[in-house]
């Protein structure tokens, strides 16, 4: 059984008069986001993205954005005590 | 190749000593992970950076880029067996590949830093690196090329594929590339989450304790045994059953199981009578609470959840959970302290 999370939440978005097709979005993403045809990316599965950010670095022409960050309830919650931007390094040095 | 830089050689390489690592894991290796595991030193299970070899490599051998936690080392190195390459191991503190990734540790100028340190250039004739997939989200492939020649070509997300990839000239398939998580992904990622749950509960133990030499109606082994049952639901059960439970969101899969688990426990330890009312609803809130939060936790460790989705999460079960656990609270304590055991 396939699993899913929210639907609708993910910031990814593609431009794709920038694209060149090269295939590297499609290569890096854990969860089959992107598809290529003609040349072109596109999202094909929007509500399967993690927002990892594995794609938008390794897109050679920016094509792509993405606030990429850890989908981890402890690290939001952290974020929030300490003003910081939510990561894996929790406060007594335990972290996943 | 000159010779020189085979392994177990120590007189060369830079000076640096090379070491063959076997591709079984020792008796010692296994205990170690059951360890880590269960959170026992996991921030400090990690092997020397550097450079490794597996099999009898030479200078056309591939070379496999990854962590230096122990786990992630062991898992790899246990997957290349009849394989003769190298293991480029960068210092991620001991962190594993995607997370080291996700921290900054594993990236751009730790591997180009590591590159020079080990004197690659001079061990391997090409200049292919493979780098783990999940290792992608840090990684300016350009920019390593740039700086020392290597390019970077992304192998698969697990370790069991890499013989397959490299079989196959590097090219992975669409499951290859795939993130799972499988009930056994899940499961071995269960205790660490009970053991830290459990240590948290120590103190409310604690507080219980006080409490009794107060209280009209003990706390007793039964409220202790509903408490651990929601907790085992929220840290075990949950992320068990995940893609069979309704809904999406992990604290609605965790309050849901929580609240079937506490009606069972208020059944069978009859405090359904109406003298323990408060005790009952009590519990009907706070115990569904606890499972729904420790639930909510486990997002942490999934292969999938978005940052956006878990913020929207949050907002709408943390104050349905708060409140639960408050108004929970309130009415077991009312029922313990002031009303007691009925005659």
């Amino acid at each position: 059984m396939k699993l899913r999370y929210l639907k609708n939440v993910a910031t990814l978005t593609l431009a794709p008069e920038k694209c060149v097709g090269c295939g590297q979005c499609e290569e890096v993403c854990p969860h089959g986001v992107f598809a290529i045809a003609e040349a072109k990316a596109r999202i094909a599965d929007l509500n399967a993205c993690m927002e990892c950010g594995a794609c938008a670095p390794n897109c050679p022409v920016h094509a792509i954005e993405v606030n990429a960050g850890v989908g981890c309830a402890a690290a939001i919650v952290f974020g929030w005590f300490t003003g910081k931007e939510p990561s894996c390094d929790c406060a007594n040095g335990e972290c996943c | 190749m000159s010779g020189c830089c085979f392994p177990n050689n120590s007189a060369c390489c830079g000076g640096t000593e090379m070491q063959t690592v076997p591709t079984t894991l020792s008796a010692g290796d296994i205990w170690g992970a059951c360890k880590v595991r269960l959170g026992i030193g996991r921030m400090d299970y990690k092997v020397e950076p550097g450079l490794y070899a597996v099999g009898t490599p030479d200078g056309a051998s591939p070379v496999l880029v990854s962590a230096n936690y122990k786990l992630t080392f062991d898992a790899l190195r246990s997957k290349l067996s009849g394989l003769d390459c190298w293991l480029l191991i960068l210092d991620t503190d001991g962190v594993n590949v995607w997370c080291a990734a996700g921290k900054g540790t594993l990236g751009t100028e730790e591997l180009i830093n590591r590159i020079e340190l080990t004197g690659l250039t001079e061990i391997v004739k090409h200049r292919k690196l493979i780098l783990p997939q999940l290792g992608a989200s840090n990684m300016k492939a350009h920019e390593v090329t740039r700086q020392t020649g290597f390019s970077v070509i992304y192998g698969p997300v697990r370790a069991e594929d890499i013989k397959a990839f490299i079989a196959a000239e590097c090219k992975a398939t669409r499951k290859m590339r795939t993130v799972k998580f499988t009930a056994w992904d899940r499961l071995v990622l269960t205790p660490v989450e009970l053991v830290a749950a459990l240590k948290i509960s120590l103190f409310a133990f604690g507080v219980l304790f006080l409490l009794n030499l107060f209280a009209t109606r003990p706390f007793g082994l039964r409220d202790v045994a509903a408490y651990i049952g929601a907790v085992l639901i929220g840290t075990v059960v949950t992320p068990l059953l995940l893609p069979w439970i309704p809904g999406r969101a992990f604290s609605f899969k965790g309050g849901l199981l929580g609240l079937i688990w506490t009606a069972a426990a208020v059944w069978r330890f009859r405090w359904f009578a109406p003298e323990y009312a408060l005790l009952a609803i009590g519990y009907l809130l706070l115990l569904p609470a606890v499972s729904a939060c420790f639930a909510l936790i486990f997002t942490g460790a999934s292969t999938y959840t978005s940052p956006s989705g878990v913020l929207k999460e949050m907002k709408i079960s943390l104050p349905f959970i708060v409140g639960a656990f408050v108004v929970g609270a309130v009415l077991v304590l009312i029922q313990n302290l002031f009303i007691g055991r009925p005659l």
